[in-house]
């Protein structure tokens, strides 16, 4: 198959290309072009706290690999991950730990919050003194997981609906960086 | 060995002490006082408890209970102590030197309850953090800050 075809049938690419003689021509933007670029390589930080962390590694092992999508690379240190999976219930004492976390990641970074206890507290909101009810107290959130623990098919889903999100338009650092212009 | 001869030799040491068979294991109600003398009894009399596998204690609102888990790795028998405490004042003896392991779970029982503990080495919260007020597994717990009551 031709590169241009090749490219034209992932009807994901943010652009045409026009085949001409001895190559061809890609009709894009820069925005769009780096933001499918990103969508597409998201390294995960090896990041659980809990039972959501069972549920992670599974998905990322050969039954459901997530690699498929362009997230195998979990990466130990905060500084080569792209998006963080709060895999797990927050607790007061490791609220500091996640800001410093996410603090150290490199901009762009992304948040999903996976399960109940990392969107609400889940089974400890009530009655519990060492629970934070939701880790978007903490730091911001892209995308919401329900589930206790939620199953491999949907942490998938919601890998695709990050890339979809950062696909479709501007991310949320981008959005400040404008507004401050 | 059987129950009947742990509770003969316990008797034979704490005349006050009494004994509920209803569940799983041999339960022994103790004045928290006698707590140490039994103690070394129980773990170098020929019954050689020498495990201690739980370290606890219970809120009941009126007084605090201490439950203390003993099993002997030699004769594979398990029984159950018990001290009730005076809820404005918890204190019983420390069995650390006799069993190594309750110095950890002490720490615990002392920061989530408020049980003093006699002569314990080391004395200070385990996993809450130093400056935490209250003793968060009682009761009548109250924290409005990052507790949500239903």
């Amino acid at each position: 198959m031709e590169l241009a075809e090749q490219v034209n049938s992932q009807a994901e690419f943010p652009g045409e290309i026009h085949q001409t003689a001895g190559g061809g021509i890609i009709i894009s933007s820069f925005d769009g072009l780096i933001n499918w670029a990103r969508a597409n390589s998201l390294w995960p930080l090896t990041f659980a706290t809990s039972c959501c962390g069972i549920e992670m590694m599974s998905t990322a092992s050969s039954k459901y690999d997530f690699s498929r999508f362009g997230f195998e690379v979990a990466r130990a240190t905060p500084r080569q991950a792209d998006v963080i999976i709060i895999a797990g219930t927050i607790v007061n004492k490791m609220g500091p730990v996640l800001k410093r976390l996410y603090d150290q990641m490199a901009d762009p970074k992304y948040v999903i919050a996976m399960g109940a206890c990392a969107i609400s507290g889940g089974p400890f909101f009530y009655n519990t003194y060492s629970v934070v009810k939701g880790a978007d107290h903490i730091i911001p959130v892209d995308v919401y997981i329900p589930g206790c623990p939620p199953r491999p098919e949907a942490l998938l889903h919601a890998l695709i609906s990050l890339q979809e999100k950062i696909k479709s338009g501007l991310t949320r650092e981008q959005i400040k960086e404008e507004s401050k212009g | 060995m059987t129950n009947e001869e742990i509770k003969e030799h316990i008797s034979s040491v704490l005349p006050t002490a009494t004994f509920d068979e209803t569940g799983e294991w041999l339960n022994v109600l103790i004045e928290p006082g006698s707590w140490m003398q039994l103690a070394k009894s129980l773990r170098f009399s020929t019954f050689n408890f020498d495990y201690l596998f739980c370290l606890t204690c219970i809120d009941w609102k009126t007084h605090l209970t201490m439950v203390y888990h003993l099993s002997s790795s030699v004769h594979r028998h398990t029984i159950v102590i018990k001290a009730n405490l005076d809820r404005n004042d918890p204190v019983i003896e420390t069995v650390c030197d006799i069993w190594r392991t309750a110095e950890f779970h002490e720490r615990e029982t002392f920061e989530l309850f408020g049980v003093k503990f006699h002569n314990h080495p080391d004395l200070r919260s385990l996993i809450l953090t130093d400056d935490f007020d209250g003793y968060p597994l009682r009761k009548d717990f109250e924290d409005p800050i990052n507790m949500i009551k239903l």
